[in-house]
């Protein structure tokens, strides 16, 4: 079966694409699926440095699209999974190098030996974003519970209704899902913060997965290692919930309620 | 709920704000989202041909599209109040010169249509 194409995406900066797309990247190969996850943020790279292997980058997509390099050897194998592969992008050319027929030929390269390819979107809703949900699948909108992210996720759910391949081609729509990141059980019980309720009535898509405000991700990104590999942490967990979901598999939410942290835990600090 | 806002009057619900400011605006770009194309360039065309008739700005010129079931409706709305219509000449060619107020007719009582009796 050929692979499918994952796009993660946002239109608002700094949501936790990046986050999120190396951990459901990883959560997949986890689960025994040959992945690859793909930097489309030409110029300002950061993939490598979530994934733990920028100082193994030798070429990159942008070479391969130009025909100056092979695909394999391009793509880094994760040295934590053997299924998961990481394809970097330049970090000195600019979006224009991503040529849209470039990106087809490297993509269907792919399909064949992969079973999901995972696309990390740069911000923004120009050429660099265009091209990195053109040609997906599946899109997950990570959104914060927040108003500027809200209004940027609705209007990246319009453009892959009107730019995608799929929409562009009348064949069936992009399947869209909502993962609200930054989620803070808190701050909601306070009124402080737009509830899940509140943000899967306005974008009225279907949720994925409900990550909670987690000391863990920064740890992670700290590291290089995706956050699904400390999987005691509340964020791992929910981001493997959310790729069980993503498998057709049913999971209960978690992590919504304020936690009730033991006296032993606020001691010693840990989340 | 009362006494607490009085006393803490800066810890209001704002998510429910944020909730609703996102309702209104949202509706308003996915409108104008799905709107045609051509929207624009009609509305600028119709000002042109209004305009050598009426005084009238831009803003008093709506050009719209609603849906209701499975039905569209291309809707326009020329605002004409306290707008003055300009002396009918040659279309545009009228609308150089100075516009004259609506001439509201003053009833003559001398000249009753035939099918009004003098009263």
């Amino acid at each position: 079966m050929p692979a499918k194409v994952i796009v993660l995406t946002s239109g608002k900066g700094g949501v936790g694409k990046t986050t999120s797309a190396a951990a459901v990247a990883a959560g997949l190969a986890l689960r025994g699926n040959r992945t690859v996850v793909i930097d489309f943020d030409v110029g300002l790279r950061n993939l490598d440095l979530i994934m733990g292997c920028e100082r193994r980058v030798v070429f990159d997509f942008i070479n391969v699209i130009n025909g100056d390099a092979k695909l394999n050897q391009a793509l880094i194998k994760d040295r934590r999974n053997d299924n998961l592969f990481i394809f970097p992008t330049s970090q000195t050319r600019d979006k224009d190098a991503l040529k849209r027929d470039g990106v087809e030929r490297v993509l269907d390269e792919m399909r064949e030996n992969f079973d999901y390819i995972i696309c990390d979107s740069p911000a923004g809703i120009e050429h660099g974003a265009i091209t990195a949900l053109y040609f997906a699948d599946v899109a997950i909108i990570v959104t914060n519970p927040e108003v500027s992210s809200v209004r940027d996720s609705d209007r990246i759910i319009g453009i892959l209704a009107s730019k995608s391949r799929r929409a562009e081609n009348n064949m069936d729509p992009v399947e869209v899902h909502l993962l609200l990141t930054r989620y803070s059980p808190e701050r909601v019980d306070k009124g402080e913060m737009l509830a899940i309720a509140d943000v899967k009535e306005i974008l009225s898509i279907p949720l994925l997965g409900v990550i909670p405000e987690s000391e863990s991700v920064l740890r992670a990104s700290n590291t290089g290692t995706p956050v699904v590999f400390d999987d005691g942490s509340p964020a791992g967990q929910a981001y493997l919930d959310a790729v069980a979901r993503l498998l057709g598999e049913e999971r209960e939410m978690r992590f919504l309620k304020p936690e009730r942290r033991s006296f032993f835990r606020s001691l010693f600090g840990r989340a | 709920m009362g006494l607490l806002d009085f006393l803490f009057p800066e810890r209001r619900n704002t998510a429910a704000v944020a909730r609703d400011r996102l309702k209104i605006v949202l509706a308003h770009e996915r409108a104008s989202r799905e709107a045609p194309d051509f929207l624009p360039a009609l509305q600028k065309d119709l000002l042109d041909v209004v305009e050598r008739y009426v005084e009238i700005r831009g803003d008093m010129l709506h050009v719209n599209v609603g849906h209701s079931g499975d039905t569209s409706m291309l809707e326009i709305n020329v605002e004409l109040d306290g707008a003055t219509i300009k002396p009918i000449k040659n279309g545009a060619a009228a609308a150089r010169r100075a516009p004259v107020p609506i001439a509201v007719p003053k009833p003559d009582p001398g000249s009753h249509p035939p099918w009004v009796k003098p009263g």
